[in-house]
C-alpha cells in the first residue's frame, strides 16, 4: 500500500516538480558524463600505445651475435660472436625463466612466385614458438608451423597478411602454392592483420615464415640471424638477458661485461618505461575523475539544498495530513533512487553517442574509446549516494519534527 | 470532544525559556462552534496546534474523543491528523505545484483509501465547497477564497468530528471570509465541532462561544462575549 502511494506520489511529483526533477537529474547526468568521457579517452588512449607496442610481440627481446671489444684470456678483441641453432636449444633448457625462445634464420631477398605475381621478400626461418611470441596470429582456416613441419622438414610457408593478398589477391591463400626460390610450397596459413608500431628489419605483414630446418635445406646457413626470447612479464627480461650472456661468454670465451659480444634489443625496456608512464597518466585521470566528481557531488549537494525549504515545507503539510514518517522518507529515497538512475543512464546514453559519433581518424592518434562500465556504475552510485545523503538528513530531520515546526522551519 | 487539563506548553529559544501556555483547562462539547480570541502573542496558535497534534504539549493530559493523545508515538498522532482532525492554516498551506484535486486527495492517499473511491470522495469534497469546475487549478491559478475553500475541502476529506481554523479569513478580503464563515456555519450545523481563531469581531460573536487567551492561560472562559 505504501509503495504503492508513494509510487503514484511519485509520478505526480515528479510532473509537477519539473525544476527540482530536472536539476537533480541533470546534475547527476553531467557529473556521469563527464567522467564516463574522461575515462574512455583515457582508456582507449592507453589501449591503444599498449596494442600498438605489442604489434611485435609481448616481453620480448630480440638478440643479434656482435663482436668482441676486449681481450678475454688472451684472445684478441674483435672477434665475432655468433650463436647457432643448437645453442638457442641449450639456452632453452637451461635457462628457466625462458617461456618461449626461437632462432630467426634470415633470407632477406627471396623470391616467392605464384601464377599471377612475384615478390622479392623476406622469408625467416623460425620455431613453432615465434609466431605467438610475435604476436603473429593465423587469420581463421590457416596455422602457424608446428612440430610437425619441423621434424619432416616440410615445404611449407606462412604469409604476412599484404604479402598474401600481392601473392594471391582476395582469394584464400591457404593451401595454395607458392614458390619460394622455385621450390613449390604449400601455404599454411595467413596472419591475421595487425597493428605494429615497431619491427626489425620489416613488418610482419610482408614477411613469409618456414621451419628453420626447411629453411636449411634451401639455404646452407650456420648461423641464426638473430634470436627471440620472451619473458614471463616485462621485469625478469634482466635475467634472461643475464644468463643468456652468461652462457654466451663461457662458450664463446669472451667478456662477461663486454656489452658489445652480443647486441640486444629488450622491448620490456620500453614497455616498462611506457607502463610507467601510464601508470602516472592513469593516476592523473583518476585525480581528475574524482574532482569531477567532487564538483558532480557539490552540484547535486546545492540542488539539494536549493529545493531544501520546498521540501521541508511539503513535508510539514505532508505531515500535517497524516502522513507518517516512515512514507515521507520512502518516497524520499524513492525519489532520489529513480532520478539518480534515470540521471546516470541519460548519462551513459549521452556518452555513448559522444563516443559514437567522436570521428574515427583521430583514433590512429588516440585510439578508441571504451566505456568503462563498471566506472561509469561507480560514478553514478558516488553521485547518487551524494544526492541521497545531502538531502536524506534535511528530510529526515523535516520528518521527525512536529509538523507545525516543519511548517515554519523557513 | 476535547478534554485539556494543565497543558502547558515551554518552547526554550536559546537559554531563554518562553511559556506559550501555562496550564489550560479546557473541555469542548460535541458540535460547538467556538472562536479562540486574544492578543498576539498570547497563545491561541500554540493551543491550536496542540489541539490538532500538530504540536505535543509539554505536560498536561489531553483527551480527544475520549482518548489521551498527548503521549502517543509520531505514527499514532500522524493517524489522528489524518482521521480525526481538519486543520485550516491562515496561510492555506495547499501544495504549490499541485492541483486542487491533487492538494484534496492527499489526505486519502496516506488514509490508503482505494483509487475509485478515493476519486468519488474527492469531486464531492470539491462540489461540496463549490470548487466542482476548477478541480485542475493549481494554488498559483486560485484566488485566496478558493485556496481556502481548497484546503477546507482537504481538511474535511477523512470525515474529521473535529474542524480546527487557525485565522482562517485572515489573508482574504472580506467578501472571501464571509463565504469561507458560511461553509464552516453549514459544517456546525451538520454536527461538526469547529473551533475558529479569529482577531474579527463579528466573526467572535458569530460563533457560539468564545474563548479568550492572554499570556497562555484561559482568560475568561465558558459563554462569555466579547464586545
Amino acid at each position: 500500500m505504501i509503495s504503492l502511494m508513494s509510487f503514484k506520489q511519485f509520478f505526480r511529483d515528479i510532473r509537477n516538480q519539473k525544476m527540482r526533477t530536472l536539476m537533480t537529474t541533470f546534475g547527476i547526468l553531467w557529473g556521469t558524463v563527464a567522467i564516463i568521457l574522461l575515462m574512455a579517452f583515457g582508456d582507449g588512449i592507453r589501449q591503444e600505445q599498449i596494442k600498438e607496442m605489442r604489434g611485435l610481440g609481448e616481453d620480448i627481446a630480440i638478440i643479434w651475435g656482435g663482436m668482441t671489444s676486449r681481450p678475454w684470456q688472451g684472445l684478441p678483441r674483435g672477434r665475432r660472436v655468433r650463436f647457432t641453432e643448437e645453442d638457442v636449444a641449450a639456452m632453452k633448457s637451461t635457462i628457466k625463466s625462458i617461456v618461449r625462445i626461437s632462432p630467426e634464420f634470415t633470407g632477406w631477398s627471396v623470391r616467392l612466385k605464384t601464377r599471377d605475381a612475384v615478390k622479392q621478400t623476406r622469408v625467416s626461418g623460425v620455431w613453432p614458438e615465434f609466431g605467438e611470441m610475435r604476436n603473429i596470429i593465423p587469420a581463421p582456416g590457416g596455422r602457424f608451423i608446428n612440430a610437425l613441419d619441423m621434424a619432416e622438414k616440410r615445404r611449407v610457408i606462412f604469409l604476412g597478411d599484404r604479402r598474401a593478398r600481392e601473392l594471391f589477391g582476395t582469394t584464400d591463400a591457404v593451401g595454395k602454392t607458392v614458390l619460394v626460390d622455385n621450390i613449390p610450397f604449400t601455404v599454411i596459413g595467413v596472419m591475421q592483420s595487425k597493428e605494429q608500431n615497431s619491427s626489425y628489419g620489416g613488418r610482419d605483414d610482408r614477411q613469409g615464415y618456414i621451419p628453420t630446418t626447411t629453411f636449411k635445406t634451401i639455404r646452407s646457413y650456420r648461423y641464426p640471424n638473430n634470436i627471440i626470447v620472451q619473458s614471463p612479464n616485462p621485469y625478469s627480461m634482466e635475467v634472461i638477458k643475464d644468463a643468456i650472456n652468461s652462457y654466451m661468454s663461457k662458450k664463446y670465451a669472451y667478456d662477461p661485461e663486454d656489452t658489445e659480444a652480443l647486441s640486444i634489443w629488450d622491448t620490456t625496456e620500453g614497455f616498462r618505461f611506457i607502463m610507467n608512464f601510464f601508470r602516472a597518466f592513469t593516476a592523473f585521470l583518476i585525480g581528475i575523475g574524482c574532482m569531477t566528481l567532487i564538483t558532480g557531488g557539490i552540484g547535486v549537494t546545492n540542488i539539494m539544498n536549493v529545493v531544501l525549504e520546498e521540501r521541508t515545507k511539503e513535508i510539514g503539510i505532508k505531515m500535517a495530513l497524516g502522513a507518517k514518517k516512515s512514507v515521507i522518507m520512502f518516497q524520499f529515497m524513492l525519489e532520489t533512487l529513480i532520478l539518480t538512475a534515470i540521471g546516470g543512464a541519460l548519462g551513459l546514453g549521452l556518452a555513448a553517442l559522444i563516443i559514437k559519433v567522436f570521428p574515427s581518424s583521430f583514433e590512429d592518434f588516440i585510439g578508441h574509446p571504451m566505456i568503462n562500465l563498471e566506472g561509469a556504475v561507480f560514478a553514478v552510485a558516488v553521485l547518487g549516494i551524494v544526492a541521497l545523503v545531502s538531502g536524506y538528513f534535511p528530510a529526515r530531520r523535516a520528518a521527525s519534527l512536529e509538523p507545525v515546526k516543519a511548517l515554519k522551519l523557513f | 470532544m476535547i478534554n485539556m487539563s494543565q497543558i502547558t506548553k515551554v518552547y526554550n529559544t536559546g537559554n531563554v525559556a518562553f511559556e506559550a501556555l501555562r496550564g489550560i483547562d479546557l473541555d469542548v462539547a460535541d458540535n460547538e462552534y467556538i472562536a479562540i480570541v486574544g492578543p498576539s502573542g498570547s497563545g491561541k496558535s500554540t493551543l491550536m496546534n496542540l489541539m490538532g497534534c500538530l504540536d505535543t504539549p509539554s505536560s498536561g493530559k489531553y483527551e480527544l474523543e475520549g482518548h489521551r493523545v498527548d503521549a502517543l508515538t509520531a505514527n499514532q498522532l500522524a493517524e489522528i491528523r489524518n482521521t480525526k482532525v481538519g486543520f485550516v492554516f491562515q496561510a492555506f498551506n495547499l501544495l504549490p505545484y499541485a492541483s486542487a484535486y491533487e492538494n484534496v486527495e492527499l489526505p486519502l492517499l496516506f488514509a490508503g483509501m482505494r483509487a475509485r473511491e478515493r476519486r468519488m470522495r474527492v469531486m464531492e469534497l470539491l462540489n461540496r465547497v463549490g470548487l466542482g469546475d476548477k478541480i485542475a487549478n493549481k494554488p498559483t491559478e486560485m484566488s485566496g477564497g478558493e485556496m481556502q475553500r481548497t484546503a477546507i475541502a482537504r481538511a474535511l476529506a477523512n470525515r474529521p468530528k473535529l474542524i480546527l481554523a487557525d485565522e482562517p479569513t485572515g489573508n482574504l478580503d472580506t467578501k472571501s471570509g464571509a463565504e469561507i464563515i458560511r461553509i464552516f456555519d453549514e459544517l456546525w450545523e451538520t454536527g461538526h465541532t469547529v473551533i475558529v481563531i479569529t482577531h474579527d469581531i463579528n466573526i467572535a460573536n458569530h460563533c457560539k462561544r468564545v474563548i479568550k487567551l492572554k499570556d497562555g492561560m484561559i482568560f475568561n472562559g465558558i459563554g462569555a462575549r466579547v464586545n
